[in-house]
């Protein structure tokens, strides 16, 4: 299961950060998006993964195996920022858009110069 | 798996919770302006009270860790490493009362000068909130939590580096968020593989388990954690996005960025790599210097192909951070009282180079330094006003820089990084002229023919007072910097004591005797 966690990890960053290179702002945005869920599930597994188990110890079975509550904590926090900052980007990318009638990164160059 | 189960609160000592304040206040200030929505006269009071408020909890704080003892609060009473823990050493004091003290002071420069669109859109909030992202990661003595802090002031500085909607606003806006969302990723995978790793994520408690850890994976960690926070201290080769955004918004919004928000990587960097990461630390520390000489080379070095004021001024912040980066990178006490020394006194000095810029734009009507001119004559206390950080930056006594360079050369020269020592000097000759070229196109020679005239200033004399105000604050306080620096030197070397002995981090934070 790890690996197959690992992998896909992988496959997400992989194609993030490709999408990060293209040059259309939407495709960048896409990236970003999938960058940040390689990043979260890859804190859901580096927490451990564990079957069918709650986060919750059981005074009676003290012995029993339980969920580390920590990552999923973290996850949510970490989803809900991401959901939080994608949504700006999203409004500030249309509103650029708006404004220079491209949406191409090369183009928007006038500040660098 | 019981033990933390049956661990009870520790007493809550009143005066231990109130390290929290700096970060309660800005927090409750901004709720309080967000219900006070529209009345824009209020709103300024409350704003400014907060922010003087949060200046003395941090001064405070300050006297009561000036002999270098380690103030610790657990939130909600969980011991450490399971709750929440804040920590003010000396350094963390020093930086929150540089960062409430530049909060206070570019505020009153943004009531004379933020239009009242922006006020209306809430400027007040989110300056607020930025102030509390950044004390909060002054103070907080988790890594997870610094990820938190980390975003609220990354958030508050979205909407402030956007809010008006202008063009070069949005286009510069947009590569700054896009790159610090990379940022953050990079940072919450680097939280991930720790967490995986040492299974905590408070520092003192890092630091010791990290140790045992395998070798290599602190490394890749270690570049991780460099990367993440490169990119926001603006490091070679990770800076590209501060010089395309930084001079967009309006003077007050860049004037608090440029003083505060690189500086909040820099101290992300000084900390971890003080504290977790020092188990390979020649191999890192070699890096760090390396980095450190080609961020200053290459930030001058751009500086001095810039035309507009702050853009050149933009560059400069890169180069800065490099001398910073080479305190850290020497890494004996003698090199980290420099580099927390010119922290202290690049906040203060660049904050005052942002807002004197803008005061100049104003008057001038353009950002472009071919079109401006004969400021002096039209203004001849500006001049002064400009004079004095700008000789301070470039580092001449007996201002401020002049003192942190010495102490940065200094002990460059005993630990024998000459080549540093020299990059160091050249940059320095570089930043001289790049604040002359300044002096000389901007107040010196006479404004072009082809230009209108300048303007008189038609502006009610209450909002020009309360543009010079701050700067002349500003610049007092490089002078007193400069003129005080013995002071300042016994406090930043305690400051770097206390950083190079993390045991005694560790002890304070976990309640060991």
């Amino acid at each position: 299961m790890e690996i197959l966690m690992a992998l896909i990890v992988g496959t997400l960053f992989g194609t993030g950060t490709y999408m990060l290179l293209r040059r259309s702002i939407v495709k960048l945005i896409i990236g970003l998006g999938l960058l940040s869920h390689g990043a979260n599930l890859l804190l859901f597994t580096m927490g451990g993964l564990k079957r069918g188990v709650a986060p919750l110890i059981n005074p009676s079975t003290a012995e029993a195996m339980v969920a580390d509550p920590v990552p999923q904590a973290l996850i949510l926090t970490a989803i809900v920022i991401s959901f939080g900052v994608t949504a700006f980007v999203l409004v500030l990318a249309y509103r650029a858009n708006q404004a220079t009638g491209h949406d191409d990164l090369d183009e928007l160059q006038t500040t660098d110069q | 798996m019981m033990t933390w189960m049956n661990c009870k609160p520790p007493t809550n000592n009143m005066m231990t919770q109130s390290i929290v304040l700096p970060v309660l206040i800005p927090l409750f200030t901004g709720i309080i302006i967000l219900l006070l929505r529209g009345r824009s006269g209020v709103i300024r009071v409350v704003s400014l009270v907060g922010s003087f408020l949060a200046l003395l909890t941090a001064v405070g704080l300050l006297i009561r860790v000036a002999e270098g003892d380690i103030l610790v609060a657990q939130m909600g009473g969980w011991k450490a490493p399971y709750g929440i823990t804040f920590v003010v050493d000396l350094f963390s004091a020093i930086m929150l009362t540089l960062g409430t003290l530049m909060g206070l002071v570019v505020q009153i420069y943004a009531v004379g000068s933020i239009d009242r669109g922006r006020e209306q859109m809430g400027f007040y909030a989110l300056y607020q909130f930025l102030l509390l992202g950044v004390c909060g990661s002054f103070i907080t003595g988790d890594l997870f939590n610094l990820y938190v802090f980390f975003e609220v002031m990354l958030i508050s500085s979205f909407g402030l580096m956007t809010l008006g909607g202008e063009r070069g606003q949005l286009e510069g806006g947009l590569k700054y968020v896009v790159i610090n969302m990379v940022s953050s990723i990079l940072f919450v995978s680097a939280l991930g593989i720790v967490y995986g790793t040492a299974g905590t994520l408070n520092m003192a408690d890092l630091s010791e388990k990290l140790s045992a850890a395998a070798p290599g994976l602190t490394t890749l960690l270690a570049s991780l954690f460099l990367v993440a926070f490169g990119i926001k201290a603006g490091l070679f080769p990770l800076f590209f996005w501060l010089p395309a955004s930084y001079h967009t918004p309006p003077p007050a919004i860049s004037a608090i960025f440029a003083g505060l928000l690189t500086k909040v990587g820099v101290y992300a960097l000084i900390r971890v790599f003080t504290l977790i990461f020092l188990q390979d630390g020649t191999y890192t520390h070699n890096l760090l210097l390396v980095i450190a000489g080609l961020t200053m080379l290459v930030g001058v070095l751009g500086a001095v192909a810039q035309n507009g004021i702050r853009r050149v001024l933009s560059f400069h912040i890169i180069s800065q951070i490099g001398y910073m980066i080479m305190g850290l990178g020497i890494f004996t006490p003698l090199a980290l009282t420099g580099a927390i020394f010119y922290i202290t006194h690049h906040i203060i000095v660049k904050t005052a180079l942002f807002l004197v810029s803008g005061v100049v734009e104003h008057r001038g009507g353009t950002a472009d330094l071919k079109k401006l001119g004969g400021v002096i004559r039209s203004y001849p206390i500006l001049a002064v006003l400009f004079l004095i950080p700008a000789l301070s930056l470039a580092g001449l006594p007996p201002l401020s820089g002049f003192f942190s360079k010495f102490v940065l050369i200094r002990a460059g020269l005993e630990s024998e990084q000459y080549v540093m020592v020299g990059v160091s000097l050249f940059v320095s000759l570089l930043t001289l002229f790049s604040m002359m070229k300044i002096w000389n196109e901007a107040f010196w020679k006479p404004r072009p023919e082809s230009e209108e005239p300048v303007l008189p200033d038609t502006e009610p004399a209450g909002s020009a007072w309360l543009r010079l105000m701050p700067i002349a604050a500003l610049a007092l306080f490089s002078l007193l910097l400069g003129l005080g620096a013995e002071g300042i030197y016994t406090l930043t070397y305690t400051a770097a004591a206390t950083l190079l002995q993390p045991e005694l981090y560790i002890t304070a934070v976990l309640g060991r005797q």
